[in-house]
């Protein structure tokens, strides 16, 4: 598509693209050559602020957190799935007093920034005399509550986007609306909306990280521990650098599970095509 | 209610924070981000690959990884001295850019290719094709997507919370201070973000009817 933008250079054309892409990585080495300098001149990579990342004991400790990270990911992920579900079924009712509530409830949990969310669970119940909130438990209820909303849309409009002949054909041949929905619209939906469900799981797996605030103990949460270590010179660009590589890495595993999966999904011609510039994974 | 009338000093200065931190990373990152799709599909490839890689990398590193090296990190780098909302807003801008950037191309993708081989034929060079006749019509188009980029930086200014930062996240910590009950200042600080996202969605369809591409 890009290539619609511009005509195919000239010589003189390619010569200046060429001096230009030498100027842009010229740039662009400077400001990475800049930073890496200045954390260099301030002693970031001395050996004894790495030191504390050789102890196997330190290393177990980041594979428990990646563990915790990874957990609270899945958990939320599967019971997000669910709960996206059930929502975009109840939103698509016909009945008023089904379809109203889900729909508040949708906008309303899409409406609170996601930190808000956790914090009411961790701060907020306790004092009113819920017992058992572990920061787990509110990671993962702050993720479900918002991610499902968010999947909820998603799944509703892989459904909307159904040709209107699928669901007929289902009613024609004598279904009731429940068997319609979950062995006509919701496999092609999935379908067609893999893409953006997995994006959104990317979405899930980074906003774990928020649970850092609620004191969960996860991958950043460790990170800033080790960073503050004093006597081993507060590595706190290390660990950054630590974390940073592992959600990255995590993140992009997945993101390249969906670009994957997308390709496979194009050479498939039952997948129905949908606008994808109109969904959009939305962040917490 | 009384949680709210007595300690509304602070949630005026929290919100105030919130909304200076929206607003300022709001603008930025919107041109950022307008920079950053214009190098993805630039006819240079250097352009290409470091635009490509910036918004990969900062895509896949949670907000949390971003504002903690803007607060933790950046002093190290002996630069100025910044305060913690400026590095906020820096880090805000920065993580919000790659989805603005995002939201363009797709936008990009939605103008008809006539329209660039129009431009083209009449001998436009790719900055003119662009900027007056590609994005001025990307930009009607993902009106929808761009709000939800905008409605997400609203509620991501809460992480500055966890930095220090005295924004609306960090009510509860004063009002815990001063022995409020903790879930009545959470919940009106949600339900001041519910209406919030309301009027940036109403503003959004506002602009959607004004603003439609007829096709």
């Amino acid at each position: 598509m890009s290539s619609v933008l511009f005509d195919a250079p000239g010589p003189k054309a390619r010569a200046r693209y060429r001096i230009l892409g030498v100027v842009t990585a010229l740039v662009i080495i400077a400001i990475v050559g800049f930073i890496v300098l200045r954390f260099a001149q301030s002693g970031q990579f001395d050996e004894k602020k790495w030191h504390l990342f050789t102890f196997p004991l330190v290393q177990q400790t980041i594979v428990q957190s990646v563990g915790a990270t990874l957990s609270a990911f899945a958990t939320a992920a599967v019971f997000s799935l669910v709960l996206g579900v059930f929502l975009a079924f109840g939103r698509l009712s016909d009945r008023k007093w089904i379809s109203l509530p889900c729909y508040g409830f949708t906008e309303l949990f899409r409406a609170i920034p996601l930190l808000i969310l956790m914090m009411i669970f961790y701060y907020g119940l306790p004092p009113l005399g819920v017992q058992g909130i572990t920061p787990f438990t509110a990671v993962v209820a702050g993720l479900v509550l918002y991610n499902g909303s968010v999947l909820a849309e998603v799944f509703r409009a892989g459904i909307e986007s159904l040709p209107r002949g699928q669901s007929e054909a289902g009613y024609a041949i004598g279904l009731p609306k429940s068997a319609v929905m979950t062995n006509i619209l919701l496999p092609q939906a999935v379908r067609s909306m893999l893409p953006v469900i997995i994006s959104q799981l990317v979405v899930i797996l980074k906003d774990t990280a928020l649970g850092f605030i609620v004191t969960y103990n996860e991958i950043l949460f460790q990170a800033k521990f080790f960073g503050s270590q004093a006597q081993y010179g507060s590595p706190i660009i290390p660990s950054a650098i630590i974390a940073g590589v592992l959600y990255v890495g995590m993140c992009l595993i997945l993101a390249g599970i969906a670009k994957w999966l997308e390709g496979r999904m194009r050479r498939n011609v039952k997948v129905v095509k949908v606008a994808k510039s109109e969904i959009v994974a939305i962040e917490g | 209610m009384n949680t709210l009338l007595n300690n509304s000093d602070l949630f005026i200065t929290g919100f105030r924070n919130t909304l200076i931190l929206f607003i300022v990373a709001g603008i930025f990152a919107l041109i950022l981000g307008t920079i950053v799709a214009t190098l993805r599909v630039s006819p240079i490839p250097a352009m290409r690959a470091a635009a490509t890689l910036y918004i990969n990398v900062v895509r896949n590193t949670p907000l949390t990884l971003v504002l903690f090296f803007f607060a933790l990190g950046y002093p190290k780098l002996g630069l100025v001295e910044i305060d913690f909302m400026t590095a906020a807003t820096v880090g805000l801008s920065l993580y919000t850019a790659t989805y603005v950037a995002e939201a363009v191309r797709s936008g990009i993708n939605t103008v008809p290719v006539g329209q660039a081989e129009a431009a083209r034929a009449i001998g436009l060079p790719f900055t003119q094709t662009l900027t007056l006749v590609i994005l001025p019509q990307a930009f009607r188009a993902v009106i929808p997507p761009m709000f939800s980029v905008f409605i997400a930086l609203l509620k991501n200014t809460t992480v500055a919370a966890g930095f220090s930062v005295a924004e609306a996240g960090a009510i509860r910590s004063n009002l815990s201070e001063r022995g409020e009950p903790a879930m009545a200042g959470l919940l009106w600080v949600a339900l001041i973000f519910v209406l919030l996202v309301f009027i940036l969605s109403f503003v959004q369809r506002k602009f959607e009817k004004k603003w439609k591409v007829a096709r």
